[in-house]
């Protein structure tokens, strides 16, 4: 494909695929708080609703139950809404909307209706910003079959990964790294181009040691396999899990450590080991090594820091895995 | 069978003090000289507090803040006629019923730059942490009224919120429970007109926000929420009332949001100049103090000396709050649970 490119950040690509799905399909709404006339407040939806109208980029009343449930009646009746929950923390009241109907339908009426819908949403920590700003519960959602958990990592991969969770014809959770929004810049081809939400990216190939990581920790997982011959590879997608990336990996260095800003009690990275003990374990040189957030409330911003796994950390850990 | 009406209802709208100052004596509250002295001061102090807090914001000594400029008038008339007895549920633009309460100001300044202690309420106070999720505190206001209900105390819960808040679920779950079991629980929105970008009249298709009451079963009210007296009426009757065992009340302040939705937020996107303009003649402080002088209870020197009161104790409590030691980032464990499990002990090995 021979396409123009522009150096873009996470904010401006994701930007981009919503405005070229919405040329290209009439079928695609948006609907959220503060997602027209504003923009959204990290300017995710910047002049859609210039270039759109009001009847396909709507600034809802604040209630985010009736804002995944309306996307559900939407999306039933042939449209294609993209919603947004303006901070991951807010999107707990929609799940009863998302865990007792979008993940539902299509089982409930074996087929006849289905929820094509995007529930896009800025996750994690690390804009010292307050109380329930910094959420990372993705394993909730992962946990719940006919939900799709889909987190970008860069400029590139965010835009062909919403252009296919749009396209996709059920329903998908997409994160959005607060942190990375606007952390990195990179080209991003104008027009179409999909990622696929069923695999995993191998971001550098290596012996030793399988690194796996996804949304903002990859980046810090890249900075900290500098001085091993590492595999390091960024899921995207959650959930379907791309087992079949992993395995290969893991059989072929033996060692294994995941590293997520979630708690680590039932955060994804316990499927993660749960699989790999399950499939690969004969292959395994080293005990799994997880590195995550504490088991604790997410601290206000003064403790940020301490809490998601530094650099140092995920070191340290892979250091251990080297041991063995 | 011809139609008929079955059910009607009527708003009623309190205003006693006018932008000039004047006052309407036969709705005038009971308040003595003393005590519109002290809403005055707590009127510039909460102001100045506002003011500070901006300014630390801008100059990265403070976390994202919601500023209270313009609302003072409903947050100060309000507490003003709250006991401490009272439960107090707020949203997070309450700094102003803090400071009326009594709150220690230096901790207001350490909860916004990022420091749990600062929620961390003294035993002679029950306000609730401020609630960052819209709405959410409204059904624990309504828990809190039964519970008064159910020890038989002379207390009251009191539950703040905003006109965006109006349009979640916990809002009319909790404001159906309050009708069904009649309550002691008072209902303050803080009417603002916006929901960071989203105007009043596209949050909810009523005219008022005051009649959502009645389909609950119980009184809801507007008032001039710049005017502290009206909101300072309509709070102390409808304390009384909930205290007494006569239910719910629901007052919608109508006021103002002067600044923009927090210090990450840019209001010019979305609204006028001149709308904002049009609110500053509607300024709950200078109507107040056109009153006192007119009562001769306002002079040149008492405003310097107000100012300047109000400018010590602030610089004081951002001193106070600036000095305090960091916390022990082991701290971030020690209230998960009344007791740290097997696995945080394994974790906080990592410090
Ligand atoms: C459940 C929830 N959704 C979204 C947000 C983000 N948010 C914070 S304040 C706000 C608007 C609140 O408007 P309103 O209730 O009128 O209160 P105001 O800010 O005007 O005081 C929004 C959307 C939130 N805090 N909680
Ligand atoms: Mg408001």
């Amino acid at each position: 494909m021979s396409q123009n490119s522009k150096k873009l950040n996470m904010v401006q690509a994701i930007n981009l695929a919503l405005k070229e799905e919405m040329q290209r399909d009439s079928s695609v709404v948006i609907l959220g708080e503060d997602v027209g006339r504003d923009g959204g407040v990290f300017r995710v939806t910047e002049d859609l609703l210039e270039l759109f109208g009001d009847e396909r980029v709507i600034d809802t009343p604040l209630a985010e139950s009736v804002i995944v449930g309306a996307a559900i009646g939407m999306a039933a009746y042939g449209l294609k809404p993209v919603a947004e929950i303006q901070f991951m923390g807010f999107i707990y009241p929609t799940i009863d909307q998302i865990f007792s109907h979008a993940s539902r339908i299509r089982n409930r009426t074996r087929g006849r209706f289905t929820c094509p819908m995007v529930v896009r949403t800025p996750y994690g920590v690390g804009i010292k910003a307050p109380d329930l700003h910094s959420e990372s519960t993705e394993a909730l959602f992962c946990h719940m079959p006919g939900v799709k958990v889909v987190v970008p990592s860069s400029p590139y991969n965010a835009k062909g990964l919403l252009i296919s969770s749009i396209r996709d014809p059920d329903p998908v959770i997409f994160l959005e790294s607060t942190r990375l929004y606007r952390l990195i810049k990179e080209d991003v081809p104008e027009g179409e181009y999909t990622v696929p939400l069923d695999k995993a990216r191998i971001v550098q190939e290596g012996k030793d040691v399988t690194v796996i990581a996804w949304g903002s920790m990859l980046h810090r997982t890249l900075q900290a396999v500098e001085e091993f011959d590492a595999e390091v590879i960024d899921l995207m997608t959650l959930s379907p899990l791309d087992e079949e990336t992993i395995f290969k990996s893991v059989k072929k260095t033996g060692r294994v450590v995941i590293v997520h800003e979630a708690p680590k009690t039932c955060g994804f990275g316990a499927e993660l080991s749960a699989t790999i003990a399950e499939d690969a374990m004969l292959y395994l040189k080293a005990p799994l090594i997880r590195v995550t957030g504490y088991d604790i409330v997410m601290p206000l911003p003064k403790l940020e820091d301490y809490y998601m796994p530094t650099v140092e950390r995920i070191k340290k850990r892979i250091e251990e895995a080297m041991k063995y | 069978m011809p139609e008929r009406i079955i059910e009607s209802f009527n708003i009623k709208r309190l205003d006693i003090l006018d932008e000039n100052g004047n006052e309407d004596e036969s709705l005038m509250p009971s308040l003595s000289d003393s005590e519109i002295k002290r809403i005055y001061e707590l009127l510039i102090l909460s102001r100045t507090f506002d003011h500070h807090a901006l300014s630390l914001q801008r100059e990265g000594r403070m976390g994202t803040y919601a500023s209270i400029l313009g609302q003072e008038a409903s947050q100060i008339g309000s507490a003003f006629a709250i006991e401490r007895s009272d439960w107090i549920f707020p949203s997070f633009r309450e700094m102003g019923v803090y400071i009326t309460m009594g709150y220690p100001i230096h901790m207001l300044f350490q909860y916004w730059s990022g420091d749990e202690r600062g929620m961390k309420c003294p035993d002679d106070l029950n306000i609730f942490p401020l609630c960052v999720p819209v709405g959410t505190q409204v059904p624990h206001a309504v828990g809190a009224a039964m519970a008064v209900k159910y020890k038989k105390d002379k207390a009251a819960a009191i539950c703040y919120f905003g006109d965006g808040g109006t349009s979640k679920g916990d809002f009319h779950e909790g404001f159906n429970m309050a009708g069904v079991f009649k309550l002691p629980v008072v209902f303050i929105c803080q009417n603002n007109q916006w929901a960071i970008s989203v105007p009043r009249e596209k949050q909810t298709a009523s005219k008022t926000l005051a009649q959502k009451a009645f389909a609950y079963g119980f009184e809801g009210i507007q008032v001039d929420g710049n005017d502290v007296f009206a909101v300072y009426k309509a709070t102390k009757e409808a304390l009384d009332k909930a205290r007494d065992g006569n239910g719910p009340t629901f007052i919608e302040c109508f006021t103002y949001r002067m600044s923009d939705h927090t210090t990450a937020d840019d209001a010019t996107r979305y609204r006028s100049k001149e709308e904002v303009e049009a609110w500053k003649a509607r300024d709950p402080v200078p109507r107040l103090k056109l009153f006192m002088e007119g009562n001769g209870l306002w002079t040149g020197q008492y405003q310097k000396e107000v100012e300047e009161k109000s400018r010590d104790m602030i610089d004081e409590a951002v001193k106070m709050a600036e000095s305090i030691e960091p916390q022990n980032p082991k701290d971030m464990f020690a209230y998960t649970y009344g007791k740290l499990t097997s696995r945080q002990l394994r974790q906080m090995r990592d410090f």
